[in-house]
């Protein structure tokens, strides 16, 4: 395609940078500074794409991001790959450069014929809320049948179908001034409130440069000068001002608490030489102490028959394609208009040399300056008409237009032929981020619209936002609004600008004779929502804005209502009779235009989704062929399978190997605090069930710990390496709940303790030693510390060197066995763990991962807090009645322990459970009933806790949580299995007892 | 006695180099003490062992050089973390100890825990704010100024050594996430 309907000169295009954009397999071409529309529109290509409902054909109305219609499905980078493409892109925000690839949407087999418009004549059925309607019976076609039907037949674009290759880059930033908005208000604001270069300000405008309405602008002057001047000076300006950020493409979608203001920056979109890597987007998260809100107002559209038809636009963005684009979106143009502003495209189209005629609403005597001022140009004017209907296929032919009589009877109608339409109902201001600050709109009926009234947070709007349509009194208040934002400081520069016609008559739906039960007036063009929906919503009962837009869909979607809502409004307060305040306006939420999913995400995906924690020796682990599992935010080694090993057979080998000869085991993620100073005992003694004041210097004992309603916390072995000095571990998940708890009572309630707590929990790699053999692996590189039984018994802590490296040496356990854990600095983990590992080749030391380490926990009866419990057990409970203190005079939880419920009888406790099958591995969450007879529901009496298959017990074990669990030793029972139940019988919870040298805790 | 000496450091994560203009480069071992005084405990003794801890909360105070350098970074009302050569960190923990010995406090070694990269480039603000929601101006943020705050979803300490460089450390496993955030941002700077 050529550019039949580019100007010979003119426009902020680059002609000397020419491009081309594939458009459904066709090529368009243009010049650097087009969009998508302006090249569709140089082409003379009107029909955009098929409407969400009724397949209607429909062109480009707008040319900004309040477009409805000419949504595009666009390949970013085609060249790269699949992945780059999304759908639903506005054409007239899409910037173009060589190597875009764009479809449009929502037909089939073509664009120009699309058998989905059959909709069209059967819309009849299609009413306001069909759905609800039409779709109620048989209830289970829903899902298989309508549903799929419905969406596949209505909708805009696809889905992506591949995951988003691009990066998507985040920023925070802080600014004393955030300007909104770069037209001439924020210029404005931005030029008075970063004078004086003490105040960071910081200036977005979602367009791909800054001026705003003044781009479109060939006739208005600033200072004598032309408008446009004014803005490249201002520009320069703020370019040369060190304090100030400009960010051209960067929408202001979401204002927050705080002055919060969320904006995205599209970064590379429209570079072809962006290199591959580079952030698509990148999300600012701007903290301002005063905000400048100067995002102007959007164009009504007006209500007629067939108003949707390709080549029927908004006023002000006709005229941006002709003077901006430099493109005329056709030879023969009427205006259709109940506002001045029109009259100046009516001019500009006539100036660039189109055929222009203008039909308007309001009466002769209604109008301003700018009547004669159309008049004097040779343009006829039909003042106090009405358009009943626009006629033509793919693209409007005519307009069937009548005069108005005084008793509002419609005269004489008269088709008038055309190929482009420009129509405007006047202007509603952009109040979206105001609102989303929570600021409190007021109905100014002199401009018929919402403007800001209260401010919530540190705020002002200026502009068109506000309802101001004069260039220099939109100039002034910029000023004065920059001024403002930095406490009144800066005087505004004064400034003469030519006069704008202003002024427009609200008119929701034009006068017209035809049968309004026949017509398709649209009202919001993006759903396809015309009176005739409103009108029933309301004849049904919606009478809340709120319901109408929920009930007709109108105001949804991309474009949130932004030429629409108005006219909807307007609409139901005129069917109901009431003023448009007291049916107030919908809600208006962020984001203000389409966010992308990448933009919110930035960074955060793959690796960056999470830190994923790594101990030490998790390379090691991963080169001797671990099988990890997440733990919380850690990997950890979950076993270690042989050639040839499924999981079970690992296990069955590795919990053997603990148990006759030494296993070597990673427990660095064990939770570890250090809690040090003259009151560490006392602060032990108020955050633990035990007593600590006996223990020993070099003595280690387990520990409990309850939450305040005495259900149990955490736990895990405390070291007292000396008077005033604790280590103290916890289980893996609960080590920063466990610092925060701790922290929590030391700061809130018992300040006066002398007593500070450090995470050392990343301080030490900890490795495990566990089994017979324990202590033949480990002597030999121990220096300073005699291992044998009676200079260093279980449960006690020496501090010395292994492989001469400072480590604090536990002879724990956690498998029954004879046991050491050794605590090295982290660094040297590796080190010390490779070592060990190679001397204990000779007593067939096995390395096993945490499936064994709860395996080998199980047989000896020992619970994992989070597992057996659930945050309703007790100490007693689960069998750890004896780790509570009956002589402390307080510990967190003791109240609670005594409450009647916490002693009464009947209470879950922990039993163990065999199976009648020793091979059956009962399912972890299983529930236990009584008598699997009984009818249901059935009543349960527990459920299990811990299930595995034990090789050192020759068969399957259980841990159960059972109601008065302990009274019923060797009763049988039932668990749930997926098929039925299976019969087992209650135990004590210690299945295995250890030979030889025990760990007896 | 068997020879011992069998272990060497294997610090949390190689080097990986950044090549956009802002250069993020993980540092080599350090002595890191966790010291928790009270103000009133402390009294008008703020110079502990060559450690100045006077300085405001969130600043940094750094004294002596070369193999002598000590630093005191002040994080909260009560809590120093005080820096000091890696093969000194025994010798000072002994000194400090011993210096404040009638004086509640709790000093523990940290060293091993914390990994620290330095990130400088005159981007490097903008790199860190990538994930750090903190004003970072000049003004705001000064040289010396040394805080507890977020990188994305890890907890960090960042303080700012000169106007284009800055240190950031995190706990150990939380380092090659740091190291990979910082690297990203600095490819997409303006």
């Amino acid at each position: 395609m050529s550019q039949p309907f580019r100007r010979a000169s003119g426009g902020r295009i680059d002609r000397n940078r020419p491009l081309t954009v594939s458009f459904n397999g066709k090529t368009l071409e243009g010049f650097a500074g087009d969009t998508v529309a302006s090249m569709l529109l140089a082409s003379g290509q009107h029909l955009a794409g098929r409407s969400f409902k009724y397949h209607r054909p429909r062109g480009i109305l707008s040319h900004g991001s309040d477009e409805p219609s000419a949504l595009l499905s666009v390949d970013w980078r085609h060249d790269r790959g699949p992945g780059y493409r999304d759908p639903n892109n506005r054409a007239s925000v899409v910037e173009a450069r060589d190597g875009l690839v764009v479809k449009t949407q929502n037909h089939w087999p073509s664009l120009a014929l699309d058998i989905g418009a059959v909709n069209d004549l059967l819309s009849p059925i299609f009413v306001a809320g069909f759905y609800y309607k039409t779709f109620m019976w048989p209830k289970r076609f829903w899902d298989k049948v309508y549903e799929p039907i419905i969406r596949k037949a209505a909708g805009l674009g696809e889905a992506p179908e591949y995951p988003d290759p691009d990066h998507y880059a985040n920023r925070h930033a802080h600014a004393d001034v955030l300007i909104v908005g770069a037209g001439p208000a924020g210029l404005a604001a931005a030029l008075t409130a970063s004078a004086d270069a003490s105040k960071r300000v910081i200036l977005a405008d979602e367009g791909a440069e800054p001026g705003g309405a003044l781009l479109n602008d060939l006739t208005s002057t600033i200072d004598g000068q032309p408008a446009m001047d004014w803005v490249e000076d201002a520009v320069a300006t703020l370019d040369g001002r060190e304090n100030v950020i400009l960010l051209p493409r960067t929408t202001g979608f979401g204002y927050y608490n705080h002055n919060h203001v969320c904006l995205v920056e599209r970064v590379s979109d429209h570079r072809a030489d962006a290199p591959e890597g580079l952030a698509r987007e990148r999300l600012w998260q701007v903290r301002a102490r005063q905000v400048v809100l100067a995002t102007g107002s959007h164009e009504r559209p007006l209500v007629f028959e067939n108003n949707d038809k390709p080549g029927v636009m908004l006023a002000e963005s006709l005229r941006a394609y002709v003077n901006r684009w430099a493109v005329l979106p056709g030879d023969a143009l009427i205006v259709v208009t109940a506002a001045a502003s029109a009259y100046r495209t009516a001019l500009d189209a006539k100036a660039a040399g189109m055929r222009v005629e203008i039909v308007d609403i309001r009466l002769g005597a209604d109008c301003g300056p700018e009547l004669a001022a159309a008049r004097d140009a040779g343009i006829t004017v039909r003042t106090g008409h009405t358009v009943i209907r626009a006629l033509g296929g793919n693209r409007v032919g005519a307009l069937v237009v009548a005069p108005i009589g005084t008793d509002g009877s419609i005269g004489p109608k008269l088709t008038l032929d055309c190929d482009c339409v420009a129509m405007s109902g006047g202007w509603t201001p952009s109040v979206h981020l105001f609102s989303q600050s929570r600021g409190k709109l007021a109905f100014d009926t002199e401009i018929d619209a919402f403007v800001p009234d209260k401010s919530v947070q540190a705020e002002r709007s200026a502009g068109a936002c506000r309802g101001l349509y004069d260039l220099g009194a939109v100039l002034a208040d910029g000023f004065a609004a920059g001024s403002d934002a930095i406490g009144g400081a800066a005087s505004p520069q004064p400034v003469e600008a030519s006069a704008a016609f202003t002024g427009f008559q609200p008119v929701r739906v034009l006068p017209s004779d035809a049968d309004p039960s026949r017509i398709k007036a649209f009202v919001d063009f993006q759903n396809d929502v015309t009176v005739k929906d409103i009108k029933l919503a309301v004849r049904e009962g919606f009478e809340s804005i709120e319901h109408v837009k929920r009930y007709t869909t109108t105001g949804m979607a991309t474009d949130q209502g932004k030429t629409s809502n108005m006219n909807a409004l307007g609409l139901v307060a005129g069917i109901l009779n009431r003023p448009i305040p007291a049916v107030g306006t919908t809600t208006f939420r962020p984001p203000y235009t389409p966010v992308s999913f990448g933009a919110l995400i930035g960074p955060a995906r793959n690796e960056l989704f999470d830190p994923v924690r790594k101990t030490p020796i998790d390379g090691w682990a991963a080169q001797n062929g671990a099988v990890f599992e997440p733990v919380g935010l850690w990997r950890r080694a979950r076993y270690f399978p042989q050639a040839g090993e499924d999981m079970q057979a690992a296990l069955a080998r590795e919990t053997k190997a603990v148990r006759s000869t030494v296993g070597i085991f990673d427990a660095s993620t064990l939770g570890k605090i250090e809690v040090v100073g003259p009151d560490a005992a006392e602060f032990m003694n108020r955050i633990y069930t035990n007593a600590w004041n006996k223990l020993k210097t070099g003595g280690c004992r387990y520990g409990l710990m309850l939450r305040e309603d005495g259900f149990v916390y955490d736990d895990g072995v405390v070291a007292r390496l000396a008077e005033n000095r604790f280590h103290v571990t916890t289980t893996t998940g609960g080590a920063p709940r466990v610092l925060r708890h701790m922290e929590d009572y030391l700061q809130t309630e018992w300040p006066d303790l002398d007593v500070f707590l450090t995470s050392i929990t990343e301080q030490w790699a900890v490795i495990a030693l566990q089994g017979p053999k324990a202590r033949d692996v480990l002597e030999p590189f121990v220096s300073e510390i005699e291992l044998s039984e009676t200079a260093f018994p279980h449960m006690t802590v020496k501090t010395g060197s292994v492989c001469g490296v400072p480590c604090r040496l536990f002879r724990v356990s956690f498998t029954g066995e004879l046991g050491y854990e050794v605590n090295v600095p982290a660094d040297y983990g590796e080190a010390v763990w490779t070592t060990l590992f190679n001397a204990g080749q000779k007593h067939g030391i096995t390395p096993y991962g945490t499936e064994a380490m709860h395996v080998l926990r199980a047989e000896v009866g020992y619970i994992v807090v989070g597992q057996e419990t659930d945050g309703t057990a007790t100490p007693d409970d689960v069998g750890l009645s004896g780790l509570v203190s009956k002589v402390k005079p307080d510990f967190v939880g003791k109240r609670s322990l005594s409450r009647p419920d916490m002693v009464a009888a009947g209470r879950r406790q922990l039993v163990g459970l065999l199976t009648k099958d020793p091979n059956e591995v009962l399912d972890e969450g299983a529930q236990v009933v009584k008598d699997p007879g009984q009818p249901i529901p059935m009543k349960m009496i527990g459920h299990v806790t811990s299930s595995y298959r034990s090789e050192n017990c020759g068969r399957s074990i259980a841990m159960a949580m059972i109601d008065d669990g302990r009274a019923r030793i060797g009763e049988t029972v039932f668990a749930t299995t997926p098929t039925g139940f299976t019969e087992a019988v209650i135990a004590p919870a210690v299945f295995y007892e250890v030979k030889g040298e025990t760990a007896d805790a | 006695m068997l020879d011992v000496n069998l272990a060497s450091r294997a610090p949390a994560l190689a080097p990986r180099s950044s090549d956009a203009g802002v250069t993020v480069a993980p540092l080599g071992p350090q002595g890191r003490l966790s010291l928790r005084i009270k103000p009133a405990a402390l009294g008008d003794d703020t110079a502990i062992d060559g450690f100045d801890l006077s300085g405001p909360i969130n600043s940094r105070r750094s004294a002596g050089d070369g193999a002598a350098t000590r630093t005191a970074l002040r994080l909260g009302p009560d809590e120093w973390m005080l820096l000091c050569p890696a093969d000194d960190v025994e010798e000072r923990s002994e000194a400090l100890a011993a210096a404040l010995n009638d004086t509640a406090h709790s000093l523990v070694d940290v060293s091993h825990r914390d990994v620290s990269f330095v990130v400088a480039g005159a981007e490097a603000d903008s790199v860190i704010n990538a994930g750090c929601p903190i004003d970072l101006a000049l003004a705001a943020f000064p040289v010396g100024a040394a805080t507890r705050t977020l990188l994305g979803k890890a907890e960090i300490v960042l303080t700012r050594l000169a106007e284009d460089r800055f240190t950031v450390t995190s706990w150990r496993s939380f380092a090659p996430y740091v190291q990979g955030f910082l690297v990203e941002a600095a490819r997409h700077q303006l």
